[in-house]
């Protein structure tokens, strides 16, 4: 645990119709235990939820999780509605089963980035891994 | 005998109750008109010569009040995200008795500004930021403030990194400030009672002087709450009961006045059927909502655009002629008690309408969404189908024949199974209209208070 991440504020929960709420749970964990301030806005949360609370907390990133199968659908817009909301430079993550099917991941996570989310995992990513790249991309101070 | 005297100063009446502690009876009701526009007594004597005469002198062991007199507590309160911190701050104030005038959130425009000091609150709410969040929303309307000729207290109750420096720049501007704990110090967590408290603290020490009832102070002895805080105080008693009473549980209060119609419940309102999610901001324990376009008197008319005709007709069991015009001349004579049976009869159409309307927006939905695993069931608000107790206070329920069928009318409906209003609760009026009394005797009598509001509620089912 670092002084760089106990500044860092993180808005975490689980977008549209969707009650999957243990790996959400295990997420917070690995992020607190980690050091850093975890807002969970929980399941069932809409795009406006996520960008409120990053508002209300002044959060350093938004971390997506969509485990339906939906992600496309739920995701699109969430760039556009950060910038309308005044926080268009917040870092943003999206990660779980974002698509139905066989697909190429490349190709899924190429769509993502260019919906404008920073960085896109793919389903069964380790949350080490996560908070390894947002310590890395969350600037120091 | 020990003998308490009970006191609301109301927008339109100053009524009294004279009780006896230890026989836990009630002696005498009087009422007559406010007097706050020239001098709060005239209105306290006049009802007190309406009291019997061995009561008008009576050596009183306590008299205390409430008072909704010129204007009520009016607030001004401002967040910086609407569905969170300004919501919270606004749920404090109506849960302190205040009558909300406004909510604003994010940073305060030029017009905002210009409207909120032509609102002249009586207090100012300042919230924005969770502890930690946001500093820059609450620091800059700080200065915004500050640099207005707004002059009534301001109490900072937002992101804790900023309350020193908010509190700082308002004081340096010469405003009056208060500073207590965050109302919302993480999403969706609630910190309503030391801001509660707070503005109960500032309604004694400053409210009551600039609202020309420091007079009826020194006779009575104490102001002590606005009245919907007293019956507020009475509904919790009730619910939670006393040391030696068992509470009643979880209950609804609503009060319909002539200018609003208050709901009151007290109750988590968790989800009753499994597998549903609450969203949203968490509810008070104790909450209280205000519909300001709901009385049965200056918003008479406002019923009838709301419900209109056919929805009151629907509650009325005489023929009811030329409603628009009686309505309308119903809000301009604020003080007509009803005369005939048709006055009656509309008071009591009026009263349902209101009541049901004012359950239906203080009680939680639910919505039912479809995922790829099938539906789910998403709770906003309160449930309060499983409440068992429902309480109807105000003028409408003392005079009203029928006065239950009010309460009926607010309950859970199969045609809308989306709100979540009370299903087969117990029905009870307040016929004494001892409720406020009951509030404002309850910290220093409470087991004497509890029981009086039991022995006199009326039970309707």
């Amino acid at each position: 645990m670092g002084d760089h991440q106990k500044s860092k504020t993180v808005v975490l929960g689980v977008l549209g119709v969707d009650a999957h709420v243990v790996g959400n749970k295990i997420m917070a964990h690995a992020l607190e235990s980690e050091g850093f301030k975890v807002v969970n806005i929980g399941t069932f949360s809409s795009q406006q939820d996520f960008i409120r609370a990053a508002i209300e907390t002044a959060a350093d990133a938004i971390l997506v999780a969509s485990l339906c199968g939906h992600g496309e659908m739920e995701c699109r817009g969430f760039r556009e509605n950060c910038i309308e909301a005044g926080v268009g430079e917040i870092h943003l993550v999206v990660g779980g089963n974002l698509v139905v099917g066989k697909q190429n991941w490349e190709e899924v996570e190429k769509r993502f980035l260019q919906m404008g989310f920073n960085r896109a995992y793919p389903p069964g990513v380790s949350p080490k891994q996560v908070i390894a790249d947002l310590k890395k991309d969350l600037p120091k101070g | 005998m020990s003998l308490a005297l009970l006191i609301d100063f109301g927008s339109t009446f100053t009524k009294l109750l004279a009780v006896d502690l230890a026989a836990e009876e009630i002696l005498a009701y009087a009422q007559s008109c406010t007097t706050v526009e020239t001098d709060i007594m005239v209105g306290l004597r006049r009802a007190l010569d309406l009291l019997p005469p061995h009561l008008q002198g009576a050596p009183y062991e306590c008299r205390l009040s409430s008072s909704s007199a010129a204007g009520g507590l009016g607030m001004i309160t401002i967040g910086l995200i609407p569905e969170l911190s300004a919501e919270a701050a606004r749920r404090a104030a109506l849960g302190a008795g205040a009558k909300v005038v406004k909510v604003y959130s994010f940073r305060l425009s030029t017009r905002e500004l210009e409207e909120l000091v032509g609102l002249k609150p009586d207090i100012l709410l300042l919230a924005g930021g969770t502890d930690g969040g946001n500093r820059e929303v609450i620091l800059d309307n700080a200065r915004l403030l500050a640099a207005s000729r707004i002059s009534c207290p301001v109490l900072i109750a937002g992101n804790k990194a900023a309350a020193d420096e908010v509190q700082s720049i308002l004081s340096a501007a010469g405003k009056i400030t208060l500073l207590t704990d965050n109302v919302m110090p993480e999403v969706n967590v609630l910190n309503v009672e030391p801001v509660r408290e707070m503005i109960r603290k500032i309604f004694i020490e400053r409210i009551i002087e600039s609202k020309g009832l420091k007079k009826a102070e020194e006779f009575v002895g104490g102001i002590l709450m606005p009245t919907p805080t007293a019956v507020l105080r009475a509904a919790q008693l009730l619910s939670q009961g006393t040391g030696s009473e068992k509470g009643l549980g979880d209950l609804v209060i609503v009060d319909i006045g002539g200018a609003t119609t208050d709901v009151h419940s007290i109750g988590a309102g968790n989800p009753v059927q499994p597998g549903v999610v609450r969203k949203g901001l968490p509810e008070p324990l104790t909450k209280r909502t205000v519909e300001a376009d709901l009385g049965l008197r200056y918003n008479a008319g406002t019923i009838l655009k709301l419900c209109g005709e056919g929805r009151i007709l629907q509650h009325a069991s005489l023929f009811q002629k030329d409603l628009a015009p009686r309505l309308e001349k119903l809000s301009q004579c604020v003080e007509v008690l009803p005369q005939t049976a048709e006055d009656q009869d509309l008071d009591f159409a009026l009263a349902t309408c209101a009541a049901r309307a004012a359950m239906e927006r203080h009680a939680g939905s639910i919505e039912a969404l479809w995922g790829p695993q099938g539906q789910y069931y998403v709770q906003y608000g309160k449930d309060l189908t499983g409440v068992e107790h429902l309480i109807g206070t105000g003028g409408i329920f003392i005079h009203h024949r029928q006065a239950g069928g009010i309460l009926r009318g607010t309950l859970f409906s199969p045609e809308e199974p989306f709100s979540l209003r009370p299903k087969t609760p117990n029905l009870y009026t307040d016929a004494r209209y001892c409720l406020f009394a009951v509030g404002l005797l309850a910290d220093r009598y409470p087991e004497s208070a509890f029981r009086i509001a039991r022995k006199y509620l009326r039970r309707w089912n």
